[in-house]
């Protein structure tokens, strides 16, 4: 019995340092790639010519992608603008509706500024302004304290920055939505599927006892098309999508030439969701 | 050994039926968990934690109290503590099976547990409290198991356990540090992110873990022939009464920074637990009960005459235990989760099923303990006047 222990014990240890040696050459060849010495050590070497002619400027130290949006609040005039963008989101993923909060799923929704914004809080802004209401969601943060936690790497962050998550992997202990200081992450109490309006085929519905939030649509990227709460709002453009690593993108342009703020900056977590606050524009 | 532990009088019996019929009940209801999902609870997905975890953060401090008898023991040959060292043992042992228990019942998808395994993720702190909760109860049950073998048979315990005995000190401080580390590192919890947490965890634990060998000591006492010794048990009490006063120290140093800092999100939570937030205010007689319960029994510990007394001792004990319960258990762990990160506030209460499964884990825990402590007391017990017909059964 407790030699097969031990032998149970030594098993887990190898598997751990293969883990850990892993990393190390994933990160040593990040580092490698970043600073174009594979060329020298014959290492990765197109990889790292590929980067380089892709992103002259040496002070980019991202590769590739890095998806992000802009919130711009002054668009959503009506009660109709939000409920567009939530309404695409949830019926395109399965969200569940339990129609109750203690079992709530929910991937964007709605939230006022001084809840989506707390730390702001002020005696003079106005109430208008305070109970003023957000659109708020995963923020694929670069950063991302779920993904630090998770025991399992069911919740992982990708080449692109999407925090995506592996809903067959994941344990269901919640270690994540306790991490996530945005409130961003819903775990399914209950089996979800008979509370989905109508099942989207293209989409996995979830079972229970599994944690889910935004994917930024990544099932869409990989088609080439927008998320689907952008989508549903072209008309006035207020969610913005795009690549932050290509200054040319829309994203990049928006962010240049507007304020925008971020949810709890001081966390260090470098969320990817922007937000331009001010007044709503004249119907 | 297992045989001395089918033995015993209908009391005892009486007492494991108890345990057994408690247990069933909550595994009925936990197969009803697994059937419905974990909405069978009280959590939230505002407060995603609850009572199951809380009884788990609370039970690894149980677990310290081998070290704090394995410390006086080997590392200071404190010999009065040589009686009672293998009660410590087997409590950590009980305790260590209950945390993993909870863990367990508080997974979304249990038959995938083993991800962890399969998934070694080390960046995750729960990970690592995987590694050192198992090790610590293999430590403990090698250890504990092989030295009262060895008294058995009369013998000194095999020279090996010597340096595994050493390592489990050490090893007791991991599991209550990295434990707090699932707490202390998370960004946006402000209840949970202190550098002093580990030490909370720390100076509770060793309230907590002692305060309970005391009571149980004192029902081994009573209910077999086997004395403990008055002067380990005084000492246990020492130990409770300096780990107390730290405890509620760590405490006032917390209000101290929340409060004369004034930062809004560090003090929220303290307001919403002693006060209530907004209307909001179910933890508040708790948290005051524990604040109240932790005070007297300071008061009741602090004076040595009292203490000598061994009525008061088991008072003070079960005062201690009920106050580091809260105040670790519920206290800090939904504590943690209110306000919300929108600031808003979702209160918590526990279900009947919830409750009772977590009854059901407790049961199992006690029947782990009463069990092994019958072992241990039939091969330590001075053996009782043996009638003629008793001889040679022992
Ligand atoms: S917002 Fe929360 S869930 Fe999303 S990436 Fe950041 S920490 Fe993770
Ligand atoms: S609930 Fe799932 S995704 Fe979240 S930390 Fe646990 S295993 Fe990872």
């Amino acid at each position: 019995m407790e030699f097969l222990l031990y032998i149970r014990v030594i098993r887990i240890f190898v598997k751990f340092v293969f883990n850990v040696l892993e990393n190390m050459e994933t990160n040593r060849r990040q580092f490698l790639k970043i600073f174009g010495i594979s060329t020298l050590s014959g290492l990765g070497s197109i990889p790292a010519i590929w980067a380089f002619t892709q992103h002259s400027a040496l002070s980019t130290q991202h590769f590739g992608k890095r998806w992000a949006m802009v919130v711009d609040i002054k668009k959503f005039k009506t009660e109709d603008d939000y409920k567009k963008c939530i309404d695409a989101c949830h019926s395109v993923h399965n969200v569940p509706d339990f129609g109750n909060p203690k079992d709530e799923v929910k991937w964007i929704w709605k939230m006022p500024y001084k809840n989506t914004f707390p730390e702001q809080e002020d005696d003079y802004i106005s109430g208008e302004m305070k109970n003023m209401p957000f659109t708020v969601l995963c923020n694929h943060c670069k950063n991302p304290p779920c993904v630090r936690v998770c025991p399992t790497k069911a919740t992982f962050k990708r080449a692109d920055g999407i925090v995506a998550m592996d809903y067959h992997r994941c344990i269901g202990c919640r270690f994540c939505m306790a991490a996530c200081p945005y409130g961003s992450r819903s775990f399914n109490f209950r089996d979800p599927r008979p509370f989905i309006k109508e099942k989207n085929s293209e989409y996995p519905t979830r079972a229970k006892g599994v944690v889910e939030k935004c994917n930024f649509c990544e099932e869409r990227l990989s088609k080439g098309l927008q998320p689907a709460c952008v989508e549903a709002c072209k008309d006035n453009k207020a969610l913005i999508f795009g690549d932050l690593n290509d200054p040319d993108s829309e994203v990049r342009k928006v962010l240049e030439t507007n304020y925008t703020i971020r949810r709890k900056p001081e966390l260090g977590t470098q969320p990817g969701v922007y937000y331009i606050v001010g007044a709503k524009e004249d119907v | 050994m297992f045989e001395k532990a089918l033995t015993g009088d209908k009391r005892y019996w009486g007492w494991i039926f108890s345990l057994l019929l408690i247990m069933g009940t909550g595994f009925i209801f936990y197969l009803k968990q697994l059937d419905y999902g974990l909405g069978i609870t009280g959590m939230s997905r505002d407060v995603s934690w609850g009572l199951y975890i809380a009884q788990f953060t609370f039970l690894v401090g149980v677990a310290a109290s081998a070290v704090m008898l394995v410390i006086p023991y080997y590392l200071h040959d404190y010999k009065k503590f040589g009686k009672i060292i293998i009660f410590g043992e087997f409590l950590a042992i009980s305790a260590v099976i209950m945390c993993l228990m909870f863990v367990f019942v508080d997974m979304g998808q249990p038959m995938r547990a083993m991800n962890i395994i399969l998934y070694p993720t080390p960046n995750s702190i729960m990970f690592w409290d995987m590694l050192v909760l198992n090790g610590y109860l293999l430590l403990n049950l090698t250890i504990g198991w092989t030295t009262l073998n060895a008294e058995r048979n009369d013998m000194p315990p095999p020279d090996w356990v010597k340096p595994l005995i050493y390592v489990s000190i050490p090893w007791a401080i991991s599991i209550h540090t990295v434990t707090a580390f699932l707490y202390a590192g998370l960004p946006g919890r402000h209840l949970w992110l202190t550098a002093i947490m580990a030490p909370r965890f720390l100076s509770s634990a060793f309230a907590s873990g002692p305060a309970l060998l005391i009571i149980l000591c004192l029902i081994v006492k009573r209910v077999s022939n086997f004395d403990p010794g008055k002067e380990a048990i005084q000492t246990l009490g020492k130990i409770v009464t300096y780990a107390v006063i730290i405890n509620l120290f760590f405490f006032l140093l917390e209000i101290f920074t929340a409060f004369y800092s004034n930062i809004p999100g560090h003090m929220h939570p303290f307001k919403y637990l002693f006060f209530g937030t907004e209307g909001h205010g179910k933890l508040v007689p708790w948290m005051w009960t524990a604040f109240i319960l932790s005070i007297m029994a300071i008061a009741l510990l602090i004076n040595p005459n009292m203490r000598k007394r061994e009525n008061i001792l088991m008072v003070s004990a079960v005062l201690v235990f009920i106050s580091t319960w809260i105040d670790k258990g519920m206290g800090l762990v939904i504590g943690g989760f209110i306000p919300n990160p929108f600031e808003e506030i979702t209160e918590y209460s526990p279900t009947i099923p919830e409750i009772l499964i977590t009854l059901g884990v407790w049961a199992t825990g006690l029947l782990i303990i009463t069990v092994l402590y019958k072992i241990a007391v039939s091969i330590k017990a001075p053996h009782p006047p043996l009638s003629p017909q008793g001889r040679g059964l022992r």
